[in-house]
Protein backbone atom coordinates (compact mmCIF):
# COMPACT_ATOMS: atom_id res chain seq x y z
CA UNK A 1 0.00 0.00 0.00
CA UNK A 2 2.46 3.06 1.00
CA UNK A 3 4.70 1.54 -2.00
CA UNK A 4 1.90 2.03 -4.39
CA UNK A 5 0.86 5.50 -2.50
CA UNK A 6 4.31 7.09 -3.12
CA UNK A 7 4.31 5.87 -6.55
CA UNK A 8 0.95 7.69 -6.94
CA UNK A 9 2.28 10.72 -5.07
CA UNK A 10 5.22 10.80 -7.56
CA UNK A 11 3.86 10.50 -9.92
CA UNK A 12 1.41 13.37 -9.18
CA UNK A 13 4.53 15.39 -8.51
CA UNK A 14 5.89 14.66 -11.72
CA UNK A 15 2.92 16.22 -13.38
CA UNK A 16 2.66 19.19 -11.14
CA UNK A 17 5.95 20.01 -12.26
CA UNK A 18 5.37 19.23 -15.94
CA UNK A 19 2.24 21.81 -15.62
CA UNK A 20 4.35 24.14 -13.71
CA UNK A 21 6.54 24.69 -16.21
CA UNK A 22 4.32 24.59 -18.92
CA UNK A 23 2.91 27.33 -17.37
CA UNK A 24 5.25 29.75 -16.44
CA UNK A 25 5.63 31.26 -19.52
CA UNK A 26 1.98 32.74 -19.18
CA UNK A 27 1.96 33.74 -15.81
CA UNK A 28 5.03 35.67 -15.27
CA UNK A 29 6.78 38.38 -16.86
CA UNK A 30 9.74 37.94 -19.46
CA UNK A 31 12.44 39.07 -17.22
CA UNK A 32 12.13 36.64 -14.40
CA UNK A 33 11.64 33.62 -17.23
CA UNK A 34 14.65 34.82 -17.97
CA UNK A 35 15.97 34.68 -14.62
CA UNK A 36 14.43 31.26 -13.57
CA UNK A 37 15.72 29.92 -17.03
CA UNK A 38 19.38 31.06 -15.58
CA UNK A 39 18.57 29.24 -12.21
CA UNK A 40 16.99 26.25 -13.99
CA UNK A 41 20.25 25.70 -15.69
CA UNK A 42 22.67 26.34 -12.92
CA UNK A 43 20.29 23.74 -11.21
CA UNK A 44 21.22 21.43 -13.69
CA UNK A 45 24.98 21.95 -12.74
CA UNK A 46 23.77 21.71 -8.67
CA UNK A 47 22.29 18.02 -9.61
CA UNK A 48 25.47 16.92 -11.21
CA UNK A 49 27.39 17.90 -7.74
CA UNK A 50 24.66 16.64 -5.97
CA UNK A 51 24.92 13.63 -7.45
CA UNK A 52 28.47 12.77 -7.43
CA UNK A 53 28.93 14.14 -4.24
CA UNK A 54 25.87 13.36 -2.25
CA UNK A 55 25.61 9.49 -3.95
CA UNK A 56 29.00 8.77 -5.10
CA UNK A 57 30.46 10.26 -2.10
CA UNK A 58 33.43 11.75 -3.92
CA UNK A 59 33.85 15.61 -3.50
CA UNK A 60 34.69 16.97 -6.93
CA UNK A 61 35.94 20.74 -7.36
CA UNK A 62 36.21 20.39 -10.74
CA UNK A 63 32.00 20.43 -11.65
CA UNK A 64 32.95 23.90 -13.03
CA UNK A 65 35.30 22.48 -15.04
CA UNK A 66 33.64 19.73 -16.90
CA UNK A 67 30.47 22.91 -17.04
CA UNK A 68 33.08 25.13 -18.58
CA UNK A 69 34.04 22.74 -21.18
CA UNK A 70 30.30 21.80 -22.45
CA UNK A 71 30.09 26.10 -22.73
CA UNK A 72 33.38 26.01 -24.57
CA UNK A 73 32.24 23.37 -26.28
CA UNK A 74 28.94 24.32 -27.10
CA UNK A 75 29.81 27.93 -28.30
CA UNK A 76 32.52 26.65 -30.74
CA UNK A 77 30.69 24.11 -32.29
CA UNK A 78 27.28 26.07 -32.80
CA UNK A 79 29.18 28.90 -33.86
CA UNK A 80 31.23 26.57 -36.53
CA UNK A 81 28.06 24.37 -37.61
CA UNK A 82 25.70 27.03 -37.43
CA UNK A 83 23.15 24.32 -35.79
CA UNK A 84 22.83 24.01 -32.01
CA UNK A 85 21.69 20.12 -32.51
CA UNK A 86 24.86 18.55 -33.07
CA UNK A 87 26.74 21.52 -30.37
CA UNK A 88 24.55 19.97 -27.38
CA UNK A 89 25.44 16.17 -28.22
CA UNK A 90 29.02 18.00 -27.83
CA UNK A 91 28.62 19.89 -24.81
CA UNK A 92 28.14 16.65 -23.38
CA UNK A 93 30.13 13.96 -25.10
CA UNK A 94 33.50 16.65 -24.62
CA UNK A 95 32.97 17.40 -20.92
CA UNK A 96 32.85 13.11 -20.52
CA UNK A 97 35.50 12.18 -22.86
CA UNK A 98 37.70 14.89 -20.39
CA UNK A 99 35.97 12.95 -17.45
CA UNK A 100 36.72 9.76 -18.86
CA UNK A 101 40.65 10.64 -19.22
CA UNK A 102 40.81 12.61 -15.90
CA UNK A 103 38.71 10.36 -14.16
CA UNK A 104 40.92 6.59 -15.10
CA UNK A 105 44.10 8.67 -14.01
CA UNK A 106 42.97 9.13 -10.29
CA UNK A 107 40.61 6.65 -9.98
CA UNK A 108 42.58 3.62 -11.05
CA UNK A 109 45.65 5.94 -10.03
CA UNK A 110 44.41 4.63 -6.17
CA UNK A 111 44.53 8.60 -5.44
CA UNK A 112 43.15 9.44 -2.54
CA UNK A 113 40.10 11.60 -1.94
CA UNK A 114 41.60 14.68 -0.52
CA UNK A 115 43.98 14.62 -3.52
CA UNK A 116 41.04 14.23 -6.13
CA UNK A 117 39.89 17.07 -4.45
CA UNK A 118 43.00 19.13 -5.19
CA UNK A 119 43.81 18.00 -8.78
CA UNK A 120 39.40 18.21 -9.77
CA UNK A 121 40.40 22.19 -8.40
CA UNK A 122 43.67 22.65 -9.78
CA UNK A 123 42.63 21.05 -13.39
CA UNK A 124 39.77 24.19 -13.12
CA UNK A 125 42.47 26.64 -12.59
CA UNK A 126 44.69 25.25 -15.23
CA UNK A 127 41.44 25.76 -17.63
CA UNK A 128 40.91 29.15 -16.96
CA UNK A 129 43.92 29.96 -17.22
CA UNK A 130 44.22 28.47 -20.47
CA UNK A 131 40.85 29.71 -22.19
CA UNK A 132 42.40 33.14 -20.36
CA UNK A 133 45.76 33.25 -22.13
CA UNK A 134 43.76 32.84 -25.60
CA UNK A 135 43.12 36.25 -26.99
CA UNK A 136 44.40 37.15 -30.26
CA UNK A 137 43.63 35.64 -33.79
CA UNK A 138 45.60 32.81 -34.05
CA UNK A 139 43.24 31.14 -31.00
CA UNK A 140 40.67 30.55 -33.19
CA UNK A 141 39.12 26.75 -34.03
CA UNK A 142 36.88 26.95 -37.56
CA UNK A 143 35.32 30.06 -37.25
CA UNK A 144 34.87 30.22 -33.63
CA UNK A 145 37.92 33.03 -32.27
CA UNK A 146 38.20 32.38 -28.43
CA UNK A 147 38.84 35.69 -27.35
CA UNK A 148 40.82 35.30 -24.30
CA UNK A 149 39.33 36.79 -21.54
CA UNK A 150 36.50 38.30 -23.53
CA UNK A 151 34.92 34.95 -24.49
CA UNK A 152 32.87 34.29 -26.89
CA UNK A 153 30.13 36.51 -27.61
CA UNK A 154 26.97 36.32 -30.06
CA UNK A 155 26.69 32.28 -29.68
CA UNK A 156 23.86 30.92 -31.80
CA UNK A 157 21.33 29.77 -29.08
CA UNK A 158 19.10 26.63 -29.23
CA UNK A 159 17.44 26.10 -32.23
CA UNK A 160 14.70 23.18 -33.09
CA UNK A 161 16.90 20.27 -34.16
CA UNK A 162 17.70 20.22 -37.64
CA UNK A 163 16.22 23.44 -38.48
CA UNK A 164 19.04 25.93 -37.54
CA UNK A 165 16.53 28.55 -39.05
CA UNK A 166 14.41 28.01 -36.05
CA UNK A 167 15.57 29.54 -33.37
CA UNK A 168 13.81 29.46 -30.17
CA UNK A 169 12.04 32.24 -28.38
CA UNK A 170 12.96 32.83 -24.59
CA UNK A 171 9.42 30.97 -23.48
CA UNK A 172 10.67 27.63 -26.00
CA UNK A 173 14.36 28.21 -24.23
CA UNK A 174 12.55 28.06 -20.28
CA UNK A 175 10.44 24.77 -21.62
CA UNK A 176 13.68 23.33 -22.80
CA UNK A 177 16.01 24.42 -19.99
CA UNK A 178 13.12 23.89 -17.35
CA UNK A 179 12.26 20.25 -18.87
CA UNK A 180 16.26 19.41 -19.22
CA UNK A 181 15.96 20.32 -15.16
CA UNK A 182 13.34 17.80 -14.81
CA UNK A 183 14.30 15.28 -16.93
CA UNK A 184 17.97 15.13 -15.46
CA UNK A 185 16.31 14.93 -11.99
CA UNK A 186 13.67 11.73 -13.05
CA UNK A 187 16.97 10.35 -14.83
CA UNK A 188 19.41 10.29 -11.52
CA UNK A 189 16.45 9.52 -9.60
CA UNK A 190 15.18 6.24 -11.85
CA UNK A 191 19.21 5.76 -12.20
CA UNK A 192 19.76 5.15 -8.14
CA UNK A 193 16.53 2.96 -7.77
CA UNK A 194 18.44 0.73 -10.27
CA UNK A 195 20.98 -2.30 -8.65
CA UNK A 196 23.55 -0.18 -10.95
CA UNK A 197 22.52 3.25 -8.70
CA UNK A 198 22.27 1.08 -5.42
CA UNK A 199 26.06 -0.01 -6.50
CA UNK A 200 27.11 3.53 -6.36
CA UNK A 201 26.26 4.34 -3.28
CA UNK A 202 27.32 1.27 -1.82
CA UNK A 203 30.34 2.07 -2.99
CA UNK A 204 30.26 5.15 -0.85
CA UNK A 205 29.20 3.41 1.92
CA UNK A 206 32.18 1.41 2.06
CA UNK A 207 34.65 0.71 -0.63
CA UNK A 208 36.44 -2.23 1.01
CA UNK A 209 33.07 -4.08 1.73
CA UNK A 210 32.12 -3.47 -2.25
CA UNK A 211 35.43 -4.85 -3.45
CA UNK A 212 35.60 -7.90 -1.12
CA UNK A 213 31.97 -8.52 -2.63
CA UNK A 214 33.54 -8.40 -5.94
CA UNK A 215 32.60 -4.83 -6.94
CA UNK A 216 35.43 -3.07 -8.73
CA UNK A 217 35.31 0.52 -6.63
CA UNK A 218 37.73 1.94 -9.10
CA UNK A 219 35.26 1.26 -12.24
CA UNK A 220 31.69 2.77 -10.46
CA UNK A 221 33.51 6.04 -9.21
CA UNK A 222 34.56 6.30 -12.95
CA UNK A 223 31.70 5.77 -14.02
CA UNK A 224 30.08 7.93 -11.65
CA UNK A 225 32.54 10.72 -12.42
CA UNK A 226 32.07 10.79 -16.34
CA UNK A 227 28.27 10.78 -15.88
CA UNK A 228 28.59 14.04 -13.44
CA UNK A 229 30.91 15.08 -15.76
CA UNK A 230 28.41 14.90 -18.84
CA UNK A 231 25.37 16.72 -16.71
CA UNK A 232 27.90 19.27 -15.83
CA UNK A 233 28.82 19.86 -19.64
CA UNK A 234 24.89 19.38 -20.89
CA UNK A 235 24.49 22.38 -17.99
CA UNK A 236 27.40 24.52 -19.49
CA UNK A 237 24.93 23.78 -23.27
CA UNK A 238 22.29 25.16 -20.99
CA UNK A 239 23.79 28.30 -19.49
CA UNK A 240 25.38 29.90 -22.58
CA UNK A 241 22.59 29.22 -24.29
CA UNK A 242 20.69 31.20 -21.81
CA UNK A 243 23.20 34.10 -22.22
CA UNK A 244 24.17 33.49 -25.80
CA UNK A 245 27.76 34.18 -24.42
CA UNK A 246 30.63 32.24 -22.77
CA UNK A 247 34.08 33.51 -21.50
CA UNK A 248 36.69 32.58 -18.89
CA UNK A 249 34.74 33.45 -15.86
CA UNK A 250 32.67 29.84 -16.24
CA UNK A 251 36.00 28.51 -15.04
CA UNK A 252 35.98 30.18 -12.13
CA UNK A 253 36.63 29.41 -8.12
CA UNK A 254 33.77 31.29 -7.02
CA UNK A 255 31.48 29.14 -9.08
CA UNK A 256 33.19 26.21 -7.48
CA UNK A 257 32.08 27.27 -4.50
CA UNK A 258 28.83 28.37 -4.85
CA UNK A 259 27.78 24.88 -6.26
CA UNK A 260 28.87 23.63 -2.81
CA UNK A 261 27.22 26.22 -0.80
CA UNK A 262 23.91 25.47 -2.62
CA UNK A 263 24.40 21.95 -1.94
CA UNK A 264 25.31 22.68 1.58
CA UNK A 265 21.95 24.91 2.18
CA UNK A 266 20.05 22.43 0.19
CA UNK A 267 20.76 19.02 1.64
CA UNK A 268 23.79 16.94 0.50
CA UNK A 269 22.51 13.18 -0.25
CA UNK A 270 18.97 14.61 -1.76
CA UNK A 271 18.37 15.67 -5.51
CA UNK A 272 15.58 18.10 -4.90
CA UNK A 273 17.63 19.95 -1.73
CA UNK A 274 20.63 21.12 -4.25
CA UNK A 275 17.61 22.44 -6.67
CA UNK A 276 16.04 24.39 -3.69
CA UNK A 277 19.62 25.49 -2.32
CA UNK A 278 20.86 26.54 -6.06
CA UNK A 279 17.31 28.59 -7.10
CA UNK A 280 17.40 29.96 -3.41
CA UNK A 281 20.78 31.34 -3.25
CA UNK A 282 21.00 32.28 -6.99
CA UNK A 283 17.65 34.42 -5.98
CA UNK A 284 19.46 35.91 -2.80
CA UNK A 285 22.61 36.57 -4.92
CA UNK A 286 20.60 38.10 -7.85
CA UNK A 287 18.32 40.10 -5.45
CA UNK A 288 21.47 42.01 -3.20
CA UNK A 289 23.30 42.62 -6.78
CA UNK A 290 20.36 44.55 -7.66
CA UNK A 291 20.58 46.39 -4.08
CA UNK A 292 23.84 47.45 -4.33
CA UNK A 293 23.88 47.78 -0.26
CA UNK A 294 25.60 44.58 0.99
CA UNK A 295 28.64 42.72 -0.65
CA UNK A 296 26.86 39.20 -2.01
CA UNK A 297 30.16 37.20 -1.03
CA UNK A 298 29.77 38.55 2.68
CA UNK A 299 26.28 36.92 2.44
CA UNK A 300 26.90 34.03 0.86
CA UNK A 301 29.61 33.18 3.35
CA UNK A 302 27.00 34.10 6.47
CA UNK A 303 24.38 31.70 4.96
CA UNK A 304 26.96 29.09 4.77
CA UNK A 305 28.10 29.60 7.99
CA UNK A 306 24.81 29.41 9.65
CA UNK A 307 23.73 26.23 7.36
CA UNK A 308 26.85 24.63 8.80
CA UNK A 309 26.09 25.61 12.11
CA UNK A 310 22.57 25.38 12.93
CA UNK A 311 21.07 23.11 9.94
CA UNK A 312 24.11 21.20 8.79
CA UNK A 313 22.22 18.25 7.21
CA UNK A 314 20.18 21.21 4.79
CA UNK A 315 16.88 22.58 4.08
CA UNK A 316 15.13 19.23 2.58
CA UNK A 317 16.87 16.83 4.98
CA UNK A 318 15.86 18.69 8.13
CA UNK A 319 11.93 19.39 6.59
CA UNK A 320 11.95 16.04 6.30
CA UNK A 321 12.85 14.85 9.67
CA UNK A 322 10.71 17.78 11.11
CA UNK A 323 7.49 16.28 8.77
CA UNK A 324 8.18 11.95 10.31
CA UNK A 325 8.15 13.50 13.63
CA UNK A 326 4.67 15.66 12.95
CA UNK A 327 3.07 13.42 10.92
CA UNK A 328 3.20 10.21 12.65
CA UNK A 329 4.10 7.61 9.61
CA UNK A 330 0.80 7.07 7.87
CA UNK A 331 1.53 9.93 5.61
CA UNK A 332 4.82 10.15 5.09
CA UNK A 333 4.61 12.49 2.48
CA UNK A 334 4.27 16.10 1.43
CA UNK A 335 5.11 18.87 -1.33
CA UNK A 336 6.83 21.28 -0.24
CA UNK A 337 8.56 23.12 -3.52
CA UNK A 338 5.37 25.49 -4.12
CA UNK A 339 7.07 27.92 -1.43
CA UNK A 340 9.78 28.73 -3.53
CA UNK A 341 8.41 30.18 -7.07
CA UNK A 342 10.12 28.58 -9.17
CA UNK A 343 11.87 25.14 -8.71
CA UNK A 344 9.82 23.18 -11.51
CA UNK A 345 11.02 20.02 -9.90
CA UNK A 346 8.21 19.78 -7.02
CA UNK A 347 8.96 16.45 -7.25
CA UNK A 348 9.32 12.92 -5.13
CA UNK A 349 11.08 12.87 -1.67
CA UNK A 350 14.24 11.24 -1.14
CA UNK A 351 12.90 8.14 0.80
CA UNK A 352 15.03 5.06 0.45
CA UNK A 353 17.71 6.89 -1.73
CA UNK A 354 19.97 7.86 0.68
CA UNK B 1 42.36 -36.02 -1.58
CA UNK B 2 46.49 -35.93 -1.13
CA UNK B 3 46.98 -35.78 -5.45
CA UNK B 4 44.27 -33.53 -5.97
CA UNK B 5 45.25 -29.17 -6.23
CA UNK B 6 44.22 -28.27 -3.06
CA UNK B 7 41.56 -25.34 -2.43
CA UNK B 8 44.22 -23.03 -1.26
CA UNK B 9 47.90 -23.57 -1.07
CA UNK B 10 50.27 -20.75 0.52
CA UNK B 11 53.57 -21.27 -0.17
CA UNK B 12 56.76 -19.26 1.52
CA UNK B 13 54.11 -16.21 2.19
CA UNK B 14 56.19 -12.98 3.36
CA UNK B 15 54.36 -9.80 4.40
CA UNK B 16 57.04 -6.74 5.63
CA UNK B 17 56.00 -4.05 6.48
CA UNK B 18 59.19 -1.59 7.27
CA UNK B 19 60.76 -3.40 9.35
CA UNK B 20 58.13 -5.85 11.04
CA UNK B 21 57.31 -9.17 9.68
CA UNK B 22 53.88 -10.02 9.66
CA UNK B 23 53.95 -13.35 8.06
CA UNK B 24 57.30 -14.95 7.74
CA UNK B 25 57.61 -17.82 5.72
CA UNK B 26 54.47 -19.29 5.96
CA UNK B 27 53.19 -22.43 4.41
CA UNK B 28 49.52 -23.41 4.55
CA UNK B 29 47.47 -25.47 2.57
CA UNK B 30 43.52 -26.00 3.15
CA UNK B 31 41.85 -28.84 1.54
CA UNK B 32 38.41 -28.53 0.06
CA UNK B 33 35.46 -28.60 2.23
CA UNK B 34 38.14 -28.19 5.10
CA UNK B 35 37.06 -25.89 8.50
CA UNK B 36 40.80 -24.58 9.86
CA UNK B 37 40.68 -22.35 12.82
CA UNK B 38 43.56 -20.02 13.26
CA UNK B 39 44.51 -19.39 16.91
CA UNK B 40 47.56 -16.90 17.85
CA UNK B 41 47.95 -14.19 20.28
CA UNK B 42 47.42 -10.53 19.21
CA UNK B 43 50.00 -9.71 16.47
CA UNK B 44 50.43 -13.36 15.15
CA UNK B 45 49.65 -12.20 11.90
CA UNK B 46 46.33 -13.57 11.27
CA UNK B 47 44.68 -11.24 10.25
CA UNK B 48 47.88 -9.80 7.83
CA UNK B 49 46.94 -13.41 6.66
CA UNK B 50 43.74 -12.99 6.07
CA UNK B 51 44.63 -9.44 4.29
CA UNK B 52 46.94 -10.74 1.57
CA UNK B 53 44.70 -13.84 0.85
CA UNK B 54 41.65 -11.43 -0.34
CA UNK B 55 43.80 -8.94 -2.13
CA UNK B 56 43.74 -6.13 0.44
CA UNK B 57 47.50 -6.95 1.10
CA UNK B 58 50.42 -7.73 -1.64
CA UNK B 59 52.27 -9.93 0.17
CA UNK B 60 56.19 -8.90 -0.23
CA UNK B 61 57.09 -12.38 -1.05
CA UNK B 62 55.96 -15.49 -2.04
CA UNK B 63 52.98 -17.34 -3.72
CA UNK B 64 49.40 -17.97 -3.01
CA UNK B 65 47.28 -20.62 -5.54
CA UNK B 66 43.27 -20.86 -5.48
CA UNK B 67 42.85 -23.77 -6.85
CA UNK B 68 45.59 -23.59 -8.47
CA UNK B 69 45.51 -20.23 -9.79
CA UNK B 70 47.53 -17.58 -8.34
CA UNK B 71 46.06 -14.73 -6.45
CA UNK B 72 48.93 -12.80 -4.72
CA UNK B 73 48.79 -9.64 -6.23
CA UNK B 74 45.26 -9.13 -7.75
CA UNK B 75 42.87 -6.96 -7.07
CA UNK B 76 40.03 -7.51 -3.86
CA UNK B 77 37.13 -8.02 -6.06
CA UNK B 78 39.16 -10.16 -8.61
CA UNK B 79 39.88 -12.41 -6.19
CA UNK B 80 36.31 -11.83 -4.57
CA UNK B 81 34.75 -13.07 -7.98
CA UNK B 82 36.90 -15.98 -7.86
CA UNK B 83 35.30 -17.09 -5.00
CA UNK B 84 36.77 -15.96 -1.68
CA UNK B 85 34.52 -14.26 0.71
CA UNK B 86 35.68 -12.72 3.87
CA UNK B 87 34.15 -11.29 7.31
CA UNK B 88 36.68 -8.89 8.62
CA UNK B 89 37.89 -8.30 12.41
CA UNK B 90 36.31 -4.69 12.74
CA UNK B 91 32.98 -5.06 10.95
CA UNK B 92 32.70 -3.58 7.64
CA UNK B 93 29.29 -3.34 6.23
CA UNK B 94 27.30 -0.53 4.39
CA UNK B 95 26.40 1.29 7.48
CA UNK B 96 23.98 3.92 5.81
CA UNK B 97 21.60 1.10 4.12
CA UNK B 98 19.37 -1.05 5.56
CA UNK B 99 20.06 -4.63 6.35
CA UNK B 100 18.13 -5.83 3.57
CA UNK B 101 20.04 -3.94 0.99
CA UNK B 102 23.17 -5.10 2.41
CA UNK B 103 22.76 -8.96 2.04
CA UNK B 104 20.83 -7.69 -1.52
CA UNK B 105 24.14 -6.19 -2.77
CA UNK B 106 26.11 -9.77 -1.68
CA UNK B 107 23.14 -12.04 -3.21
CA UNK B 108 23.29 -10.03 -6.61
CA UNK B 109 26.34 -10.45 -7.90
CA UNK B 110 25.43 -14.15 -8.79
CA UNK B 111 21.44 -14.64 -8.66
CA UNK B 112 19.39 -13.89 -11.57
CA UNK B 113 16.75 -11.04 -10.67
CA UNK B 114 13.97 -13.30 -10.25
CA UNK B 115 15.87 -15.34 -7.80
CA UNK B 116 16.82 -12.21 -5.36
CA UNK B 117 14.09 -11.70 -3.47
CA UNK B 118 13.98 -15.34 -1.98
CA UNK B 119 17.73 -15.78 -1.71
CA UNK B 120 17.96 -12.40 0.35
CA UNK B 121 14.92 -13.73 2.82
CA UNK B 122 16.74 -17.11 3.22
CA UNK B 123 19.73 -15.72 4.28
CA UNK B 124 17.86 -13.32 6.49
CA UNK B 125 16.32 -16.00 8.29
CA UNK B 126 19.73 -17.69 8.38
CA UNK B 127 21.16 -14.94 10.48
CA UNK B 128 17.80 -14.32 12.79
CA UNK B 129 17.58 -10.69 10.80
CA UNK B 130 14.06 -11.31 9.42
CA UNK B 131 12.40 -8.78 11.28
CA UNK B 132 15.00 -6.43 11.43
CA UNK B 133 15.42 -6.13 7.53
CA UNK B 134 14.39 -2.54 6.71
CA UNK B 135 16.79 -0.86 9.38
CA UNK B 136 19.28 0.91 8.63
CA UNK B 137 22.61 -1.23 9.83
CA UNK B 138 24.27 1.48 11.51
CA UNK B 139 21.36 1.12 14.52
CA UNK B 140 21.80 -2.11 14.98
CA UNK B 141 24.20 -3.56 18.27
CA UNK B 142 27.59 -4.82 17.43
CA UNK B 143 26.85 -7.88 17.76
CA UNK B 144 23.85 -7.93 14.68
CA UNK B 145 26.56 -5.71 12.99
CA UNK B 146 28.76 -8.78 12.67
CA UNK B 147 25.81 -10.99 11.66
CA UNK B 148 24.86 -8.33 9.03
CA UNK B 149 28.45 -9.23 7.41
CA UNK B 150 28.30 -12.62 7.87
CA UNK B 151 24.92 -12.69 6.22
CA UNK B 152 26.71 -10.54 3.42
CA UNK B 153 29.86 -13.65 2.53
CA UNK B 154 26.78 -16.43 2.94
CA UNK B 155 24.73 -14.82 0.26
CA UNK B 156 27.58 -14.01 -2.06
CA UNK B 157 28.08 -17.72 -2.02
CA UNK B 158 31.81 -18.10 -2.43
CA UNK B 159 33.93 -21.38 -2.51
CA UNK B 160 36.13 -20.30 0.84
CA UNK B 161 34.64 -18.46 3.59
CA UNK B 162 37.12 -16.57 6.09
CA UNK B 163 36.04 -15.78 8.93
CA UNK B 164 38.37 -12.97 11.31
CA UNK B 165 36.46 -13.36 14.88
CA UNK B 166 33.05 -13.83 13.77
CA UNK B 167 32.23 -14.16 17.66
CA UNK B 168 33.66 -11.06 19.44
CA UNK B 169 31.04 -8.89 20.50
CA UNK B 170 28.34 -11.92 20.80
CA UNK B 171 26.09 -13.13 23.35
CA UNK B 172 26.83 -16.83 24.48
CA UNK B 173 23.76 -17.60 22.69
CA UNK B 174 24.59 -15.96 19.79
CA UNK B 175 28.34 -17.40 19.89
CA UNK B 176 26.68 -20.98 19.59
CA UNK B 177 24.41 -19.80 17.16
CA UNK B 178 27.40 -18.81 14.99
CA UNK B 179 29.17 -22.39 15.65
CA UNK B 180 25.84 -24.06 14.52
CA UNK B 181 25.92 -21.71 11.22
CA UNK B 182 29.65 -22.68 10.78
CA UNK B 183 29.08 -25.91 10.94
CA UNK B 184 26.41 -26.30 8.60
CA UNK B 185 28.31 -23.91 5.65
CA UNK B 186 30.69 -26.34 6.13
CA UNK B 187 28.50 -29.21 4.83
CA UNK B 188 29.38 -27.08 1.45
CA UNK B 189 32.08 -24.97 1.61
CA UNK B 190 35.68 -25.08 3.05
CA UNK B 191 35.97 -22.05 6.29
CA UNK B 192 38.98 -20.28 7.89
CA UNK B 193 38.12 -19.27 11.19
CA UNK B 194 40.35 -16.81 13.03
CA UNK B 195 39.39 -16.78 16.66
CA UNK B 196 40.39 -15.98 20.42
CA UNK B 197 37.32 -17.59 22.26
CA UNK B 198 38.66 -21.37 22.96
CA UNK B 199 35.17 -22.33 23.89
CA UNK B 200 33.76 -21.46 20.74
CA UNK B 201 37.02 -23.12 18.96
CA UNK B 202 36.38 -26.41 20.53
CA UNK B 203 33.04 -26.63 19.01
CA UNK B 204 33.90 -26.29 16.03
CA UNK B 205 37.49 -27.08 14.81
CA UNK B 206 38.54 -30.08 13.60
CA UNK B 207 42.19 -28.85 12.44
CA UNK B 208 43.62 -26.13 14.31
CA UNK B 209 46.51 -23.85 13.32
CA UNK B 210 48.83 -21.54 15.53
CA UNK B 211 50.11 -18.49 14.87
CA UNK B 212 53.07 -17.04 16.27
CA UNK B 213 55.02 -14.06 15.25
CA UNK B 214 54.28 -14.63 12.14
CA UNK B 215 54.79 -17.96 11.88
CA UNK B 216 53.24 -20.92 11.95
CA UNK B 217 53.63 -22.49 15.26
CA UNK B 218 51.91 -25.62 15.44
CA UNK B 219 49.52 -27.22 12.89
CA UNK B 220 47.34 -30.54 14.36
CA UNK B 221 44.08 -31.64 15.70
CA UNK B 222 42.19 -29.11 18.31
CA UNK B 223 43.01 -31.66 21.10
CA UNK B 224 46.66 -31.88 20.47
CA UNK B 225 47.21 -28.09 19.59
CA UNK B 226 45.46 -27.30 23.26
CA UNK B 227 47.40 -30.16 24.94
CA UNK B 228 50.67 -28.43 23.32
CA UNK B 229 52.89 -27.00 26.09
CA UNK B 230 54.49 -24.24 23.29
CA UNK B 231 51.03 -22.73 22.22
CA UNK B 232 50.14 -22.89 26.30
CA UNK B 233 53.29 -20.48 26.39
CA UNK B 234 52.81 -18.65 23.37
CA UNK B 235 49.41 -17.56 24.83
CA UNK B 236 50.89 -16.78 28.63
CA UNK B 237 53.38 -14.59 27.09
CA UNK B 238 56.66 -16.96 27.15
CA UNK B 239 59.34 -17.34 24.89
CA UNK B 240 59.00 -20.06 22.61
CA UNK B 241 61.70 -21.90 20.27
CA UNK B 242 59.39 -21.84 17.12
Amino acid sequence: MTIRFRLVAQAAAVLIAIVAIVLIPSVIELFAMMQLTLFAAMAVLALSLAFIWGFGGILSFGQTAFFGLGGYAYAISAINFQDSTPSILLAIIVPALFAAILGYFIFFGRISDVYLGVITLTVTLILFNCVNSTSGDEYRIGKALLGGFNGIPAVPTFNVPFHPDQVLSPEQSWWVTGGALLGIFLLLRLLLSLPAGRVIVAVRENEVRASLLGYDPRKVKLLTFILSGAIAGFAGALYVNWGAFVGPTIFSLSLSAEIIIWITVGGLGTLLGPIIGCVLIEYIVAYIGSQQALNSNLVLGAVLVVFVLLLPKGLVPTARDLLMRLVPASKPKAQHADDHAPPPVAASRMAGAE
Amino acid sequence: MADLIPLLQAEHLTMRFGGVVANDDINFTLEEMELRCLIGPNGAGKSTFFKTLTGQLVPTSGAIAFRGQPIAGKLSHEIARMGIGIKTQVPNVFNGLSVRENIWLAVRRKATPRAQGPAVDAVLQMIRLTDQGDRIVATLSHGQRQWVEIGMVLAAEPELILLDEPAAGMTDEETLHTAAIIREINQTRAIIVVEHDMEFIKQIAKKVTVFHQGRVLVEDTVDKVLADQRVRDVYLGKKVTA
